[in-house]
């Protein structure tokens, strides 16, 4: 064999345990994004997929029971329960009216369980970044 | 005031307008003055954007809220220091800031090569004007920072108003990194340009021989490294302040500032190829070309929301333009390419796969890969959303699973290559070079796992580091011993004479030797710990060697903010060792909450401490710790890296003997060492 052809057969290895790397971490990672009113029309294996959710939080519907955080997302009139069963406390940002983003799964009786939350207030901050980790402290994603 | 910025600003606009257009005129008709006029329109941009710069930063300096950009980003009891740092707090002012410091860098090219080149300069000129217009337009007509606010008095007449408190600065942004953090990842972003400007005017002008990469060297190294600080400030920053406990989340901008560094130093590797052997040139090009189009994707990534992120500071509907300069470059460089590509054609091929060269492709061709897989990733929503409909984002597991190989498998480059000869390397050669590296390297392995490591890209890890670091130290130790036999000098002294015979080769070393420890350090976070608890006064925590006992909760209040801070107490084997201070500091003007951590770092490991707040339900205070390993290593690696990138960019001890005496002979050849100048010959030293 002649080198560049060498040089090809081992770069072609490379590539393809990268990509056989690349898929399997996929299929650990991926998540999928939904509006509230995606949710009804999802079926099969898309509802027990990962996903994130996100709208406002209904005010006055936040209330906490056993170590879990209960309350109501809403969107453009669609409303979702959701159930807060992470360690980390709750961002500050999270209050009543806030812009929240939840990462987790749907249960059988169409309510939501979270794993994490994200909240930004809807403050006077264009420059607010959306859920910064620092006011939620639900990250988990260490390297 | 404001509209002495203003009229800068678009003074600045014109003249790189006219150094773009005169300067093709002046390459078209080969009028030599109307060139150097294009040129001094060129510089005269620094002057012009210095002076639009200086008057917000007046205005912040001088609590004039009647800009709407500075009443958005600082407050009359922001400290001074984050006052001049509020310049960047947004976007316009971030886009202008990108602007000056793109200016600096025109200036610089354009100044120091006055007398130099005169076949290439003048495409140089107009590339860089190019790219100037460009974000001169945004300063200008898109994004102005000099935006006064007005309101309507009661007759309806329109009046410039002047508030007289600002919303403040971003908390998150109040962090004595913030102040150089953006500062240094923009002087990597724009520094790129230079050498994307000198690649692309080799090309139009078919610039004879390698000479484009021998001036953009150093350029080259100035940016890399400023994105590298850039990078590692930005992951200590994310690491202080946002208290997660970690320091990378494959956040979409963290990876934005990743990409042009990670093509930058495919780069950097393979212009030797070039220089040496004739070979790479269309992949050298394109390298340059894809890290400056990374460079602007990185920006846009930013600023435009398309991606959500934690760093994203400065969210707005600017994409589009970005987006079509985007276009713009990448039709111009194909363009460039395509007319001129018999010009790039290759003087050598590929020998052997032992050698330099081979090793060479092999790193380029991962660094390429983990690039990909970075950007892949990062857009992934994006690209998901339009081929499929739904939108997916991955994770973390999906960039370490593939970065991580890729990773090891360049530690393990940077231990071979550099010790590899040029076209083929001899068996006997391998043996001398690697066998006894590679038997510590293997020591250390056997070691660690008997001490218990079972994980397997730890211990590959540590392997390699060890490997690495000796192959690095018995290339300095056998220099310096050949120098030392022939002078009779001392081994320190003649390891010194060593580095600066060829600072180049050295300060790669160095530079590789900080990679190491970074990776050290990174490996760290492999046996992170951590432990979160309700804790009232007198509660004890325990975490690794460390017994956290909780002393007290007050207040503290400053005109900025108010602080709940935690008292507590760290003891180690029974003996008191540390208070530590963790806050949550609620911002008075903005009513954000921001916490505080507090971090004892040695270089063993990180006790880092953070006041996660409150239970809802019983309003207990929650402290979370975690144990983080050597996380240190990291941070002193990136000291080390800048050291070796400077060392680098010395220049020879060698290359200013030659110099002189070919100063001394004008027409004398140059590259012919001269026997006073002979480089030290051992094992396969030709770089």
């Amino acid at each position: 064999m002649n080198p560049r052809t060498k040089f090809a057969v081992g770069s072609g290895i490379i590539v393809a345990t990268l990509l056989g790397l690349a898929y399997v971490g996929y299929t650990q990672s991926k998540t999928y994004y939904h509006t509230i009113s995606e949710l009804p029309t999802l079926n099969g294996s898309t509802l027990h997929q990962r996903m994130r959710v996100s709208g406002n939080v209904r005010a006055g519907t936040i209330s906490h029971q056993d170590g879990r955080t209960n309350f109501v997302l809403e969107e453009q009139g669609k409303t979702l329960s959701v159930s807060y069963i992470g360690n980390d406390p709750l961002p500050d940002t999270f209050k009543d009216g806030a812009q929240a983003l939840v990462e987790g799964r749907l249960t059988p009786d169409g309510r939501f369980t979270a794993e994490q939350v994200q909240a930004k207030c809807a403050s006077k901050y264009e420059a607010s970044p959306t859920g910064a980790p620092a006011a939620g402290g639900s990250v988990p994603n260490k390297t | 005031m404001d509209i002495f910025g203003s009229f800068a600003l678009l003074l600045a606009f014109l003249a790189a307008v006219y150094a773009f257009v005169a300067g093709i005129v002046g390459i078209v008709t080969r009028r030599v003055l109307l060139t150097k006029s294009a040129r001094n329109a060129g510089m005269a941009t620094f002057g012009l954007i210095t002076l639009a710069v200086a008057t917000l930063e007046y205005f912040f300096f001088t609590d004039n809220f009647s800009l709407a950009y500075v009443a958005a980003h600082s407050n009359r009891a922001l400290p001074l220091y984050y006052k001049f740092s509020s310049l960047w707090a947004g976007q316009e002012g971030s886009l202008l800031w990108w602007s000056w410091l793109l200016s600096i860098y025109v200036f610089l090219a354009l100044f120091l090569n006055r007398r130099k080149h005169p076949e290439l300069m003048p495409y140089v000129g107009v590339t860089l004007a190019g790219v100037q217009i460009f974000f001169l337009t945004l300063n200008n007509f898109v994004a102005s920072p000099f935006h006064v606010m007005a309101a309507a008095d009661s007759a309806g007449v329109m009046h410039v108003a002047r508030l007289s408190e600002g919303t403040g600065l971003n908390p998150l942004l109040q962090y004595p990194e913030m102040v150089i953090h953006p500062p240094m990842l923009y002087l990597g972003y724009t520094g790129f340009t230079i050498p994307f400007a000198f690649a692309m005017a080799a090309l139009l002008g078919r610039y004879p021989g390698e000479k484009w990469i021998h001036i953009t060297r150093r350029w080259t190294m100035v940016a890399w490294c400023f994105q590298g600080i850039g990078v590692l400030l930005g992951a200590h920053w994310a690491y202080a302040v946002l208290g997660w406990g970690g320091y990378w989340a494959w956040d979409p901008v963290e990876n934005a500032a990743l990409l042009p560094w990670i093509t930058g130093t495919a780069f950097l590797h393979s212009v030797m190829m070039q220089e040496k052997r004739g070979m790479m040139k269309v992949w050298n090009v394109w390298l340059v070309f894809v890290t400056f189009m990374l460079c602007i994707l990185g920006t846009s990534l930013t600023r435009t929301g398309i991606v959500s992120s934690v760093h994203a500071f400065a969210e707005s509907n600017i994409g589009g333009y970005f987006f079509g300069f985007l276009g713009i470059v990448l039709v111009v460089c194909l363009a460039a390419w395509y007319k001129n590509r018999d010009y790039l054609r290759s003087d050598n091929q590929l020998d052997s796969l032992v050698s330099r060269e081979s090793s060479f492709l092999f790193n380029n061709l991962i660094l390429l890969a983990a690039c990909f897989a970075v950007l892949w990733g990062t857009l992934f929503p994006v690209i998901s959303e339009w081929a499929t409909g739904s939108k997916i984002s991955v994770g973390p597991p999906f960039f370490n699973k593939v970065n991580v190989p890729i990773a090891l498998f360049l530690l393990l480059l940077t231990g071979v290559g550099p010790l590899l000869a040029w076209r083929k390397t001899s068996v006997d050669a391998l043996k001398r070079n690697f066998a006894w590296p590679l038997v510590g390297g293997l020591v250390a392995g056997a070691v660690a796992f008997a001490l218990g490591w079972r994980e397997f890209y730890p211990l590959v890890c540590l392997i390699l580091s060890v490997f690495v670091t000796l192959t690095i130290a018995a290339e300095f130790y056998r220099g310096a011993r050949v120098i030392s036999a022939r002078d009779g000098s001392y081994i320190l002294t003649a390891l010194g004479e060593l580095t600066m015979r060829n600072t180049r080769r050295y300060g790669g070393y160095i530079v590789h030797f900080a990679m190491v420890m970074i990776f050290i350090g990174i490996t760290g976070s492999a046996f992170n710990q951590d432990i979160q608890k309700e804790m009232n006064i007198g509660d004890k925590l325990r975490i690794g060697p460390y017994t956290i006992l909780c002393q007290n909760f007050d207040q503290l209040s400053t005109d900025n903010y108010e602080s709940n801070r935690a008292t507590l107490e760290v003891f180690r084997n029974g003996h008191s060792e540390m208070m530590l201070y963790p806050e949550r500091r609620l911002f008075r003007t903005s009513q954000v909450t921001e916490t505080v951590v507090a971090i004892e770092s040695t270089v063993v490991h990180d006790l880092y401490v953070v006041y996660a707040g409150r239970t809802p339900d019983t309003n207990v205070p929650v402290i979370h710790a975690y144990l983080n390993p050597l996380v240190k290593w990291i941070w002193f690696g990136g000291i080390v890296l800048v050291l070796g990138t400077i060392l680098a960019m010395f220049p020879d001890r060698r290359a200013a003997l030659l110099l002189r005496a070919a100063t001394d002979r004008p027409w004398a050849d140059r590259t012919a060492p001269s026997p006073v100048t002979a480089p030290i010959r051992h094992s396969s030293s030709d770089d």
